[in-house]
């Protein structure tokens, strides 16, 4: 045994950065609101390249609006799956325990759920004990009401009188293993995280919380890991359609004080 | 026919990455993922993975009836258990205060909420998810080409605990030393995920279809008490 070699130094679990890939009809898109979605590419390919870059996860988000192309998702996860040994999330569309175990079945880690929670809390519940609760992330889309915070489902456009921070504890003590928080009020703005809403929620609980929602700057990542204490951060349109950006990320982090797998 | 590689499944597990990643490194090797224990048995190399809760996982062994063939296999095959798959390996566990295989002596503890704290006072968080650093207790050849330290994924709420500290092949920090990998015999089994540890991982994983514990070294020799 050598334990001093490690006391020595300081091990620090590295804070995580997430590219997120919005996929429609087989397609990665970009795009604000939903509205005048821009192919940013083959979601394979996409992964192959941030995985190379070194993504320490991936996440799919299925923005698909119809069921007929919901089977898409599964062949990319599949695809991806079989040549990227990172970590995949997917989310978008879970509505039953049988759409998780899809998921899983063709690759995915761990699967995001979102207004279907709302809906139904039992399903994180049921998903965490079959599963565990190490696959099972609830997203949280919440929106800044005075003071305090709102919970939104449908993409943002459904209101649900949920207060966020109770929303989040409630998830947790129903098997949630960790918690996707994303601000309506900044995401697509990219004016960074909503730093009072993240920190609020990460002190709340004891799970880990990935920010979403804003990003714009490499800045805004490490503000989000120190003022917002997420232990990883996720963003899609700064690492899109650019060169070395996670890598870049990454230093910048570092140089910054923050832990990260390099 | 026997296959070369067994991936035990007792219906708790995301096998699909576990497969996917052996497939990659081993593409000539048959892959069967099965809970059939003659297909076990008859397989040249075994690897028991596992995520969920540990009682959950004791309780779904016995209802397939793979108790046995799991303890054959992690004494007499190289054997590779992965997350619960290392956890179940010990005698007991915290989590809903389960009995285990008991194949190596020790016990399964939840990292303690007093304890989860950084240098700073700040929380740290429960399941440890994400990538650190594993530090090699021991040389062994499932850790050659890996570089001491390396990060691979984690993602847990519980730790072993083993008696025998012989056993230790790996530790990491969270904030405390804990073990992550342990080594007897032809038995090798890790806390974080080669199977989503990127290159490192697969490393790990190429390493063990290729392994050839020596016979003399079986995990009764190397574990002490635990075969008696």
């Amino acid at each position: 045994m050598n334990w001093q070699v490690a006391c020595s130094g300081y091990d620090v679990l590295a804070k995580r950065i997430i590219p997120c890939l919005d996929v429609t009809n087989g397609r990665v898109v970009k795009g604000t609101n939903f509205v005048e979605l821009k192919d940013a590419g083959d979601p394979v390919e996409i992964a192959r390249r941030y995985n190379e870059e070194g993504a320490d996860e991936l996440t799919f988000l299925d923005i698909t609006a119809s069921s007929d192309n919901r089977d898409l998702i599964l062949h990319i996860i599949e695809a991806v799956a079989s040549e990227v040994f990172i970590p995949l999330t997917v989310g978008g569309g879970v509505r039953v325990v049988a759409d998780i175990q899809r998921l899983l079945n063709a690759g995915a880690d761990k699967v995001s759920i979102n207004t279907s929670a709302v809906n139904n809390p039992q399903l994180v519940k049921d998903a965490s004990d079959r599963y565990g609760n190490q696959c099972i992330v609830v997203a949280i889309d919440a929106k800044r009401r005075g003071d305090h915070w709102e919970v939104f489902t449908h993409g943002g456009r459904t209101a649900t009188g949920l207060d966020a921070i109770e929303w989040a504890k409630k998830m947790e003590a129903f098997g949630a293993g960790e918690l996707l928080l994303t601000s309506m009020d900044r995401d697509g703005t990219k004016s960074g995280f909503d730093l009072e809403l993240t920190r609020a929620i990460s002190d709340a609980v004891d799970i880990p919380i990935i920010a979403s929602g804003g990003v714009g700057t490499l800045q805004h990542l490490v503000d989000g890991v120190k003022q917002g204490r997420a232990d990883a951060v996720l963003a899609a349109s700064i690492f899109h359609f650019s060169e070395h950006a996670i890598e870049d990320a990454k230093r910048y982090m570092k140089r910054h004080g923050i832990e990260v797998r390099l | 026919m026997s296959v070369d590689i067994a991936v035990i499944d007792y219906g708790m597990a995301n096998l699909r990455s576990v497969s996917k990643a052996i497939e990659h490194v081993a593409p000539a090797a048959s892959v069967a993922v099965t809970s059939d224990p003659a297909v076990i048995a008859a397989a040249g190399r075994v690897v028991f993975p596992g995520q969920g809760a540990a009682p959950d996982c004791m309780r779904e062994i016995d209802a397939r009836g793979l108790r046995q063939v799991i303890i054959d296999a992690a004494h007499s095959k190289p054997f590779l258990g992965i997350c619960m798959g290392l956890q179940v390996l010990f005698e007991h566990s915290e989590e809903g205060d389960a009995d285990c295989l008991g194949i190596l002596p020790g016990t399964v503890q939840r990292f303690p909420h007093e304890a989860m704290h950084d240098e700073a006072g700040d929380k740290l968080k429960v399941p440890h998810m994400g990538w650190n650093n594993v530090h090699q207790a021991s040389a062994h050849p499932l850790w050659a080409g890996i570089e001491e330290g390396a990060r691979f994924y984690f993602v847990h709420s519980y730790f072993v605990q083993p008696d025998s500290p012989e056993v230790i092949a790996g530790f990491s920090h969270y904030p405390f030393p804990f073990t992550c990998a342990v080594a007897a015999g032809n038995m090798f089994a890790v806390q974080f995920h080669p199977e989503k540890s990127g290159d490192a991982g697969l490393m790990l994983l190429g390493n063990f279809v290729t392994w050839n514990p020596g016979a003399r070294e079986s995990a009764c020799d190397m574990s002490g008490a635990a075969c008696a």
